[in-house]
């Protein structure tokens, strides 16, 4: 792998520009440091010309967040261009990305996950906000969660506990995007498992659990250092643990992901784990989930993403 | 294949930051945060930015400052690449005070205090006057940066209504006495009277004695901030407030707006007994401005027709500012309203009732346009209606662009306030530390 020369694609022009920038620096020096040739790239209108470049790299790695990056698109212009690149093929980028999809799939396989609703905008509009919060309230109950139905970071994502302040939460939320995603809240060890596959198959790295000093770990609590504690691997019965494992690796198998995923899941009181959503390009900063995980394994950032170049390059000479 | 990875190498509670319990208290609100992480998106050409202060530079006369800069070098490279006084070099404070003579004021230069932009002057003005619990009186809405230096010393800032006079004398009289009444110490008042950042607005003449009076009165220091004052768009200048008094106003200038933001030098002019301790200060904090830095200034004053690039400098934002009204009166909806500046950078908008301008803000970025939110004007958590709006930096192409992206943007929030009904302000802020998206 030496002579391996990648391309990491970081920046874009979501919400989340900020954090992948974070995450393709991060990953580009862990990938140096085992000796690969890395260019950070943005993905911007020199793209494409850079890629049907005669010299060009041997392969490409996605640290996008959100928007072009996770829901498909870029990996469609690498499938056309005939690129080998790490991560998830468009489809099923699509299937991960649209939040009540994902969670569709994994129920109808028997998995729990919160119950949920999804509505646009125009929903509320049109019948009236008032009776359709009324009806949320009385399907869900309270508290709830709303969130953006796609979109990461936690951005736009909201605990809501009194229906008075639904209305607000609302306009908060559908600030990410023109539809919401409300969940049952469900009390719990929120847990975060990544999965890497292998030559054997997905493997589920160590759980890490996440406790946010303020309860809610949002955008502050993800990015800034110390306000959160992470046990790795997450303190959870032996049982409950490998169920945990078991869930993100059927979601990744379910659902089609490729290379690398991160599941996010809750442990209820009573054992029971739910389903929250997963991730196809999670974040690999200073501060995120997916490197904890594979330190937490034993094994370097560099060394497994090399693994995973290394199987984009024979994926594609098949 | 179903299984959970090898054993762990490593267990246990991990806080990401082992120093965490250490800081002092005042790095309370350094956290990350998702409306500042949006401007990395605002930093793309396709995102028309509205929200930075950023000067236009692109008239300077690139060609002969390097020309200049290498000669400088070459003649007195072994003076500007050593350490320097922490006071300044004399030959660019005395500079400093024909440029501040434009404006009225009579200085000697040793009052004059060079520092790494006029930045580092509000900080060491903050050092050396505010205690924790001490008040700051500012305008309301006031200068991002301002505030963030005054939380960093933990003072804490009392807002002073503005009108489209500047600072209302009666609001300054209602807030000391609303402070003496509370048993709070003022240490001083910070304004800035010419062209202000964010309101927009320039303090009457007339209000100008009045408020010294007023200050003196009550035992109050002024610290004036005045990077705008050589901006106004007709040319026209306004009688600093240092001007009238040599004893109790605290005169902050800077060079970033009127020549280059990146060098970073900027001046306080202060009375004798406050600019020694400036300079003691300034010598803990740096020990002294870089005088690479100081004497680029001086040669380009001594060598260029500055008054001539000033000039150039107000046709290009008097052009923009043209452009920003135009397309503000075109495409925004009803019930906005809006300042028209005579200098300076900026205009400050205030939204239809109901309107959360931060939370607006992530819709803003994915339609392409970039402001700078209210909230971060205050120190109190106004502000949630308004934003400031820069025509300093975008063509007037991209001006007409970028309001015409808000309107969309804002017609889309108001049809979110018609479904849910008036919500109300739902974004809490204080003041940040200054970036260039803000600054």
């Amino acid at each position: 792998m030496s002579d391996t020369w990648v391309a990491v694609l970081s920046g874009g022009l979501s919400h989340e520009r900020e954090v992948s920038l974070r995450s393709g620096r991060r990953l580009s020096a862990a990938l140096r440091s085992v000796g690969l040739t890395v260019d950070e790239w943005d993905a911007d209108a020199n793209l494409v010309a850079r890629l049907t470049d005669s010299h060009r790299p041997d392969a490409v790695i996605v640290a996008l967040h959100g928007g072009e990056g996770e829901n498909g698109a870029v990996q469609n212009v690498l499938e056309m261009l005939d690129v080998p690149y790490v991560g998830t093929d468009p489809r099923a980028c699509r299937r991960a990305w649209d939040k009540p999809t994902a969670k569709a799939e994994l129920a109808r396989a028997g998995l729990g996950t919160p119950d949920w609703v999804v509505l646009p905008h125009s929903t509320f509009r049109e019948l009236g906000a008032r009776g359709v919060l009324d009806a949320m309230v009385a399907t869900l109950g309270l508290p709830l969660m709303l969130k953006p139905d796609q979109g990461g970071s936690a951005l736009g994502a909201q605990v809501v506990r009194d229906a008075e302040d639904l209305p607000a939460a609302m306009v908060g939320c559908l600030a990410y995007g023109d539809t919401v995603l409300a969940e049952r809240f469900v009390e719990g060890t929120e847990v975060a498992v990544s999965v890497i596959d292998s030559a054997d198959g997905p493997v589920a790295l160590p759980a890490v659990e996440i406790v946010p000093d303020n309860g809610f770990y949002d955008y502050t609590a993800r990015y800034t250092a110390g306000l959160t504690t992470f046990h790795a691997p997450a303190r959870l019965d032996p049982a409950i643990a490998a169920t945990v494992g078991e869930l993100a690796v059927t979601a990744h198998t379910l659902l089609g992901l490729r290379d690398v995923s991160r599941t996010d899941a809750i442990v209820t009181p009573d054992g029971q784990v739910q389903f929250l959503e997963v991730n196809v390009s999670p974040g690999l900063t200073e501060t995120s989930l997916l490197p904890m995980a594979v330190e937490a394994a034993g094994q370097s950032l560099g060394d497994v993403f090399a693994g995973l170049v290394e199987r984009a390059l024979i994926r594609h000479r098949r | 294949m179903t299984e959970s990875g090898p054993p762990p190498a490593r267990a246990g509670a991990r806080s990401l930051d082992p120093h965490l319990r250490r800081y002092a208290a005042r790095t309370a609100g350094m956290t990350a945060s998702e409306i500042r992480a949006l401007f990395a998106v605002a930093s793309r050409p396709e995102v028309v930015s509205l929200a930075g202060g950023m000067p236009n530079l692109a008239a300077l006369p690139l060609d002969s400052l390097a020309t200049e800069i290498g000669a400088m070098i070459a003649a007195d490279g072994l003076v500007a690449l050593q350490y320097g006084s922490a006071h300044g070099v004399p030959e660019l404070r005395e500079q400093i005070c024909q440029i501040m003579a434009l404006e009225g004021i009579s200085a000697h230069p040793d009052d004059v205090v060079v520092t790494v932009g006029s930045q580092m002057g509000l900080d060491m003005v903050t050092r050396i006057f505010c205690d924790p619990g001490d008040v700051v009186l500012a305008e309301g809405p006031s200068y991002v940066g301002a505030l963030g230096s005054f939380t960093a010393y933990q003072a804490r800032v009392v807002h002073v209504a503005m009108d489209e006079a500047g600072l209302v004398p009666e609001a300054l009289r209602a807030a000391l006495a609303a402070c003496r009444e509370a048993g709070t110490r003022v240490k001083f008042l910070y304004t800035i009277p010419n062209f202000h950042n964010p309101a927009g607005v320039t303090m009457a003449v007339a209000r100008r004695t009045e408020i010294l009076e007023i200050c003196a009165a009550h035992g109050v220091l002024v610290v004036e901030d005045n990077p705008y004052g050589l901006l106004g768009l007709d040319g026209q200048t306004y009688p600093a407030l240092r001007s009238y008094d040599h004893d109790n106003v605290v005169y902050l200038g800077s060079f970033s707006k009127t020549f280059a933001a990146g060098l970073r030098v900027g001046w306080v002019l202060a009375p004798h007994a406050v600019r020694e301790k400036l300079v003691l200060a300034a010598e803990s904090a740096t020990l002294c401005p870089p005088m690479i830095t100081q004497l680029i200034v001086s040669r380009y004053l001594s060598t260029h027709d500055w008054m001539g690039q000033i000039k150039k400098f107000r046709e290009t934002y008097r052009e923009r500012r043209d452009a920003m009204e135009s397309a503000l009166e075109q495409y925004m909806p009803p019930g906005c309203s809006w300042n028209r500046p005579d200098g300076g950078f900026y205009f400050w908008l205030t939204m239809p009732e109901g309107v959360d301008t931060k939370a607006m803000l992530p819709r803003a970025i994915t339609a392409r346009v970039a402001y700078a939110s209210g909230t971060g004007f205050y120190a109190d958590h106004l502000g949630s209606r308004q934003l400031r709006l820069s025509f300093c930096y975008p063509t007037p192409e991209r001006i007409r662009e970028g309001v015409r992206r808000l309107a969309n943007v804002l017609s889309d929030e108001l049809d979110l306030y018609h479904t849910f009904g008036a919500v109300g302000p739902r974004s809490v802020s204080g003041p940040q530390s200054p970036s260039p998206d803000t600054a």
